[in-house]
């Protein structure tokens, strides 16, 4: 009746059980929260069955940052261990469970926090920056929102209901087999990641046409802004590559549950395959990480040293070069497998070639602040930080991709400070300066200065410090997933990377009080973003409101040249656009999305514990759901002129106002009373 | 939020209606889109056949196994169900639906002929003991050979419904893009099953 399910599922660890008990405990009071202020029905009809992509960027945030808090326990529970394990200490965790959380720890970070991220920014800002008023498939935007929930909701239930996968992220077979792994662990894996993959692929289909088909008139491809075309370049390797995710967990899956033989030791199977197929995907999904990243820093770098970017061609097409290359690079993660001095060399000097329009765009960004008059607001904080530590993390990559240095760096402490060198100094802080830098575009007021800096500042010093000492500990034969160690000589750097690892945290909190500020003070005008341009912006998501209305553009601008909207208004051209107003097609809410997705988390979590009739069921849900959805034709709808003339010309009353408090509040305004006055 | 729905895609009453794209047009570019990710998926599969192509671990290989003559009966009923929807898709420009609905469903009989061929040869193999589990190779095997099956099962379920919603509406701006990705899909099928009939069994039978 209930498969594998039994009561022996639940865990009796006391670390478990509280972790659960304090989710549990959230859980209720928020679910409490919402019901005694009466939002579910807001949060249904506005949020949840939304196709808003603007929405959908913000939901895809909020889950992010809650998975980052998850994400980043598990690290803070990794540092302290090996703090403590040393010289025949056994530390606090015992290794089965020590490996369960450097796994969910990766699995987390990775699929639960920098995609969404990553997407959720692609959601929030592409269609804005092209000029259009939607993606070009919103209920697929949708589904593909609450495919990504439930993935996570999955590796959440891991942690009460059983375990999760001790295999270390990517899962290796023959490890990951059943015969190594006999319990449900590596399942939740494979259902949180297949589900949620799907989405992710559905999500690049979606934004490849919308920015191929969808751009405002005038925006040739070379008129693009940079976030877009890295946008771009980031789908077409989602496109490319998600799908060898797909077909490579359907094959472990079969593995495990038909007992075929892809994988396995014996009777045919082939355990090296396993690791081509999942780096094939697994190089390119770095770069669907690291590209939009690039493409905020290029946005931020232009906006705050008010200069065009310099070089926007030799960026695109370094965008581009390194879209190409990182196909062909993959086995530089294993060249210890034993292909041969050839095969080897090939990857290698593919590695490094990487590292040429790397390089470029590095220059770009340094000569776009040369001669600039630079504003040194938090995003350009979070960039000037990244160039200078996303440098040296490019450099270690270098020296991991010779392969003869490798075979000694190879599994080794190296490689993880190398990887978390340019993730964290990368995304992560590409990430955190795109959360500031568009939060107004989203929400209509600004994030707080002092705390944004605070939790820079205590980032940047975190990393250094808990990332640094493992290059050192590397040399000393100091290897990854070490659930305790014997010299103690390496002690004194684990607890300098513990001490770093906990100033982190500080960062992670000053965001926190920096939200919680932002909130509290957000009519403020020193906080409320009226004009919709708070930052002397370039591209075309600050020429319309902030927030910016459902329809996006009442009027979808003609686009002339590169940074459009800032020619604009050096040019005294109206940016905003007055009536007549014509009525605006745009797409209804739909409640597939979520039902679907309910569906999709019955199937995994039946999947997992073999409850077949359960599996059937939720099999069936998505499906009918889906027909249900295909059969309804009722999907759109025409706002009328009337409806958008009274939302544009409220916003030009604020704006009005606006200009009028700037005029008498001259010192509060800052930089931006120049141009309002003009 | 006032609002007023939308009964018919009436491009002269909202001249901003579709802004500037089309949004047929923007379907079925999507669905080559996703085709192309979905050929990805089959690249990976036919990548690990024949990394796996010899590990047969004491099982049969190819040449032992595969029903050559059926597999051709099988294979000329999806490339003559590829000719047939394409007399579907003329019949649509033609705006008979009568027409359309009789060649969508020569290509469904000839669709599951193509199934219940491919559902006789699995079970025969695996009556045999020479099921997946039996070896890499088998593993390999019936993962591509099914996998394109169940796209292929998916198509037949698609054209049920295709031509369930003919029925109840007609060609319109809905059905109309539906039925040519459809289309797209299986001539799709059909060239993916044109790779596995050659490298698979032709080879393999070698």
């Amino acid at each position: 009746m209930f498969g594998k399910l039994g009561f022996d599922a639940i865990p009796t660890d006391p670390i478990v059980l509280v972790v659960a008990a304090a989710i549990a405990i959230g859980g209720a009071v928020l679910v409490a929260g919402i019901t005694y202020f009466r939002k579910w029905g807001y949060l249904w009809s506005e949020w949840f069955t939304s196709v808003d992509h603007k929405k959908l960027g913000i939901m895809y945030f909020i889950v992010a940052l809650v998975m980052l808090i998850r994400g980043f326990a598990d690290a803070l529970m990794m540092r302290t261990q090996q703090a403590l394990a040393v010289a025949g200490s056994e530390g606090y965790l015992p290794p089965e469970h020590y490996d369960q959380i450097f796994t969910a720890h990766g699995v987390i970070m990775i699929f639960f926090v920098a995609m969404p991220m990553v997407i959720g920014l692609m959601n929030l800002v592409v269609p804005l920056q092209i000029g259009a008023r939607d993606v070009a498939y919103p209920f697929l935007n949708n589904l593909s929102f609450w495919l990504f929930v439930a993935g996570a909701i999955l590796v959440n239930v891991s942690l009460v209901v059983g375990e999760f996968a001790a295999t270390g992220w990517l899962a290796y077979a023959p490890l990951s087999g059943i015969e190594y792994s006999p319990g449900v662990g590596v399942d939740y894996w494979i259902w949180a990641l297949q589900i949620s993959g799907i989405g992710t692929t559905l999500t690049g289909i979606n934004f490849f046409v919308t920015i191929l088909k969808m751009r405002a008139p005038g925006m040739k491809m070379f008129r693009m802004p940079i976030f877009t075309w890295t946008s771009l370049c980031a789908n077409v390797l989602i496109i490319a590559s998600f799908p060898i995710l797909t077909a490579t967990i359907a094959m472990l899956t079969l593995d495990r549950y038909l007992g075929m033989n892809f994988f396995t030791n014996d009777l045919g199977g082939n355990v090296m395959m396993y690791v081509n197929l999942i780096w094939a995907w697994g190089h390119p999904e770095v770069y669907i990480l690291i590209l939009p990243a690039f493409g905020v820093f290029s946005e931020v770098v232009a906006t705050f040293s008010r200069k065009r970017l310099f070089g926007y061609t030799t960026m695109v097409w370094a965008t581009v070069a390194i879209t190409i290359l990182s196909f062909v690079v993959w086995l530089h993660h294993f060249f210890t497998m034993g292909a041969g001095a050839n095969v080897n060399a090939f990857f290698g000097i593919m590695t490094m070639i990487i590292a040429i329009p790397t390089g470029v765009k590095v220059f770009n960004w340094l000569f776009t602040m040369y001669r600039g008059s630079i504003e040194l607001s938090v995003p350009m904080l979070w960039t000037i930080g990244f160039i200078i530590t996303f440098t040296i993390g490019g450099m270690t990559g270098v020296m991991l991709s010779v392969p003869a240095a490798n075979f000694v760096l190879h599994n080794s402490l190296f490689v993880i400070a190398h990887f978390h060198n340019v993730i964290i100094g990368g995304v992560v802080f590409g990430m955190m300066a795109g959360l500031v830098y568009w939060f107004p575009k989203a929400f209509g007021f600004k994030l707080d200065e002092k705390w944004g800096k605070r939790s820079f500042w205590c980032w940047l010093i975190g990393f250094y410090m808990a990332f640094m000492p493992l290059y050192v500990l590397s040399f000393f034969g100091a290897v990854r997933r070490m659930q305790s160690y014997e010299p103690s000589e390496w002690w004194p750097m684990m607890m300098v990377a513990w001490v770093g690892a906990l100033i982190i945290l500080l960062g992670i909190v000053c965001t926190a009080i920096q939200l919680f500020v932002s909130i509290k003070n957000r009519n403020s005008m020193k906080y409320r973003d009226v004009s919709g341009d708070p930052w002397d912006g370039r591209t075309l998501e600050w020429s319309t409101s902030s927030p910016a209305p459902f329809y996006n553009f009442a009027h979808l601008p003609t686009i002339s040249g590169i940074d459009d909207f800032w020619q604009q208004k050096q040019e005294g051209r109206d940016a905003i656009g007055n009536g007549p107003y014509q009525d605006i097609h745009m797409p209804r809410n739909t409640v597939a999305g979520p039902v679907m997705s309910l569906f999709a988390t019955v199937f995994g979590f039946a999947m997992v514990w073999h409850i077949w009739w359960l599996a059937i069921v939720g099999g069936i849900g998505v499906f009918v759901a889906f027909i249900l959805r295909v059969a309804n034709d009722d999907i759109d709808y025409y706002v009328p002129a009337a409806e958008v003339e009274r939302i544009e010309v409220e916003h030009k009353q604020r704006l009005e106002e606006y200009r009028e408090w700037v005029k008498q509040h001259p010192e509060e305004a800052s930089h931006l009373q120049v141009r309002m006055q003009g | 939020m006032a609002s007023e729905a939308v009964t018919n895609h009436d491009d002269h009453a909202h001249p901003e209606a579709h802004d500037h794209h089309d949004t047929s047009s923007i379907k079925v570019f999507g669905f080559w889109v996703y085709l192309m990710s979905d050929l990805v998926i089959f690249g990976i599969l036919f990548a690990t056949f024949a990394v796996l192509l010899r590990g047969t671990a004491g099982g049969p290989d190819g040449s032992e196994i595969f029903d050559l003559p059926l597999i051709l009966a099988g294979t000329f009923a999806l490339l003559i169900s590829s000719f047939t929807y394409g007399m579907a898709v003329l019949a649509m420009t033609a705006e008979k639906v009568d027409k359309v609905k009789k060649w969508l469903w020569i290509t469904f009989v000839l669709g599951a002929g193509f199934i219940a061929m491919e559902i006789y040869e699995f079970q025969h193999l695996i009556h045999l003991g020479y099921g997946p589990d039996r070896s890499g190779f088998l593993s390999a095997f019936f993962t591509l050979v099914g996998t394109h099956g169940l796209h292929v099962t998916f198509g037949l379920v698609w054209i049920l419904v295709v031509l369930y919603q003919l029925r109840t509406k007609g060609l319109n701006d809905m059905t109309r893009p539906r039925i040519l990705c459809l289309s797209l899909f299986w001539h799709f099928l059909d060239i993916v099953w044109i790779c596995v009939f050659s490298f698979v069994y032709l080879m393999g039978a070698l």
